[in-house]
């Protein structure tokens, strides 16, 4: 009857039918096309430099060496900084920016979502504008805020400026309205403050959600070459993706392409790793999502 | 709940403490949240009534900028704004259904081959910025030892090698390539996760009540159900796009690109502003810019908005 009408129409199957070959045959060819030009870069740093300079050029790579990746590290920069002094500043500013950005964000979603205060609404309302939000059209004005509050050519102009990420405060507020009031009013009847209830009761509870806005930070700030470019002339407080946009614009094409792939690999990697940790994570956040 | 009267008075004291930790929870945040992007706003708006070359005070014009944008400004009225609105109305709306129908493809088959799939496809959207930007560069090279010119020599589909990020006649639909392919991002992320968690049961009394067919399936019950996650998705893809106006100047390494062929609003906004230092003038771009994203967004909202 009604379930013999619905066979074949499953959303999320556990296993596989042949009905679901058609299915593939889309999604297959465009997960390849998605991936080949990955698959290309990973190649490409792998090439020695013969085979760089074959023609015609291959995809995959024959005899990989890690030479592209030496050379990285030991061309330093007009200006005698190492490379593994970029990389070291990404590192220090992505972790601090992800770290700070998750528990600023999750301390206002939790007021936002569960506390009572004035103006709480309208910050609710300018939050869910900003969504909208397009940072390249500030660009001007948000310079000339930095530049009045002397965050010119400072380490913190790597932080304080990308420390509110709409989405994920909107993110992470519609994750903790689905928990339960009570468990909070039963929590303060037990004589737990509010301070308490938010390391106690939100914070284990909402860990998908941090998982979330920390990917989303991380994703924008490792791969930022703009505020270097922008706010920072001291060649020691710039960042990797900085020195990777100076390869760019050094002409040298094809035995540049070797050192810029290998660089590309470095600056993709560490974004792959972590989502593939965390994807099952950002997927539970996502279900919560929706904008009504 | 209703309050009674007498608890009301109490009610109040102990709301000014909530009111204090509200506060003291939200203020990271907000500060931030003000200091970088409510303030910029604002004072973009002011500025671009302005001539502010940053050295001396700005100059209060009314609405010279804006009439000089729409009527003297040739590059903008004859390339920019027809540049931009290509490039965002197929990058918008063509990465947006596409993400949705590939969401819907992957909710189709079982899990594990999903979550493959799902990496692959969602992995350029993480090669933001340089790192892809050098990757294009390689493959679309415009020597002959470029990838994908080597391909097309050796398959004889052309004579000789394409500059295909100098030549104004494919820059921009390189630029609408590579940002279809990076588009599968977190609105993609937001769909997935909207259609598989829509209720069995609704598809099961809708194949009852005699639902037929896979496309009466997406759009009576799918759409219509998870409605919040397109809007979602919707406005992720809008600003995305937006946003991504840096890729022209990235791909060719130049602001302007070669005669303008690829000049986004957020060019021309960076063009004016940092090339020749009339911030007035960049603010009114950004301004236009501002409207135009804030008018997608409020026919998104028209769109997959829910009706009150």
């Amino acid at each position: 009857m009604a379930k013999n009408a619905f066979q074949g129409t499953k959303i999320n199957p556990r296993k596989f039918h042949k009905s679901q070959i058609k299915f593939y045959l889309i999604l297959i060819p465009v997960a390849i096309f998605m991936a080949l030009p990955i698959v290309y870069i990973f190649n490409h740093a792998f090439k020695p430099l013969d085979e760089l300079f074959a023609w015609p050029p291959r995809f995959f790579v024959r005899k990989p060496t890690f030479n592209n990746f030496a050379e990285l590290f030991a061309v330093s920069s007009e200006s005698n900084i190492p490379v593994s002094r970029y990389l070291f500043n990404s590192i220090i500013i992505t972790l601090s920016v992800v770290l700070i950005s998750i528990v600023v964000s999750s301390m206002a979603g939790f007021a936002l979502s569960k506390l009572k205060f004035k103006f709480k609404n309208s910050i609710m309302f300018l939050n869910n504008i900003a969504l909208m939000f397009v940072g390249a059209s500030v660009a001007i004005p948000r310079y000339l805020v930095i530049e009045k509050m002397g965050l010119v050519d400072s380490f913190f102009v790597h932080i304080f400026p990308v420390l509110a990420i709409p989405v994920g405060l909107f993110l992470i507020k519609q994750f903790i309205d689905q928990i339960p009031n009570d468990l909070i009013e039963a929590a303060k009847i037990d004589g737990a403050s509010n301070i308490r209830i938010f390391f106690s009761i939100i914070l284990p509870l909402i860990k998908p959600a941090l998982a979330t806005i920390a990917i989303v930070s991380f994703q924008s700030v490792w791969n930022d070459a703009y505020i270097s470019t922008t706010y920072i002339d001291r060649e020691s407080l710039k960042t990797f993706a900085y020195y990777m946009s100076t390869l760019l614009s050094s002409g040298n094409v094809v035995a540049g392409q070797g050192i810029s792939a290998a660089g590309s690999l470095i600056m993709f990697l560490p974004n792959l790793i972590i989502f593939i940790f965390m994807q099952s994570k950002v997927m539970n956040t996502m279900a919560h999502s929706g904008i009504k | 709940m209703n309050n009674n009267g007498v608890l009301k008075v109490k009610n109040k004291k102990l709301n000014q403490g909530e009111n204090a930790t509200g506060w003291g929870f939200v203020l990271p945040y907000f500060a931030s949240f003000f200091l970088f992007i409510t303030i910029p706003v604002i004072l973009g708006i002011l500025l671009s009534f302005t001539y502010f070359d940053l050295i001396n005070t700005p100059k209060f014009i009314g609405l010279n900028n804006f009439v000089n944008l729409f009527t003297a400004d040739d590059v903008f009225m004859q390339q920019v704004l027809p540049n931009t609105l290509k490039f965002a109305l197929i990058v918008g709306p063509v990465g947006y259904m596409l993400s949705f129908l590939l969401a819907w493809l992957l909710a189709q088959i079982p899990q594990k081959p999903r979550t493959v799939l799902a990496l692959l496809i969602y992995s350029p959207s993480m090669t933001a910025g340089i790192a892809m930007a050098v990757m294009w560069r390689i493959i679309f090279s415009g020597d002959s030892s470029g990838y994908l010119n080597s391909v097309l020599l050796s398959l004889n589909l052309i004579d000789s090698p394409i500059q295909w990020l100098q030549d104004p006649k494919y820059l921009l639909n390189i630029m609408i390539i590579v940002s279809l392919w990076s588009s599968m991002g977190i609105g993609f992320l937001a769909m997935l996760a909207g259609v598989l968690n829509i209720n069995e049961e609704l598809y099961e009394a809708a194949y009852v009540d005699g639902m037929s067919n896979k496309f009466q399936e997406i759009f009576y019950i799918t759409i219509p159900t998870m409605k919040p996650q397109m809007l979602f998705g919707a406005i992720m893809s809008l600003v995305a796009t937006f946003n991504a106006g840096a890729i022209g100047v990235q791909l060719t390494g130049v602001n302007p690109t070669p005669q303008n062929a690829g000049q986004l609003i957020v060019n021309h906004m960076d063009d004016y502003a940092f090339n020749r230092w009339e911030m007035g003038y960049g603010a009114a771009i950004a301004v236009v810019l501002l409207i135009m994203v804030y008018l997608f967004g409020m026919a998104a909202r028209k769109l997959f908005g829910e009706k009150e």
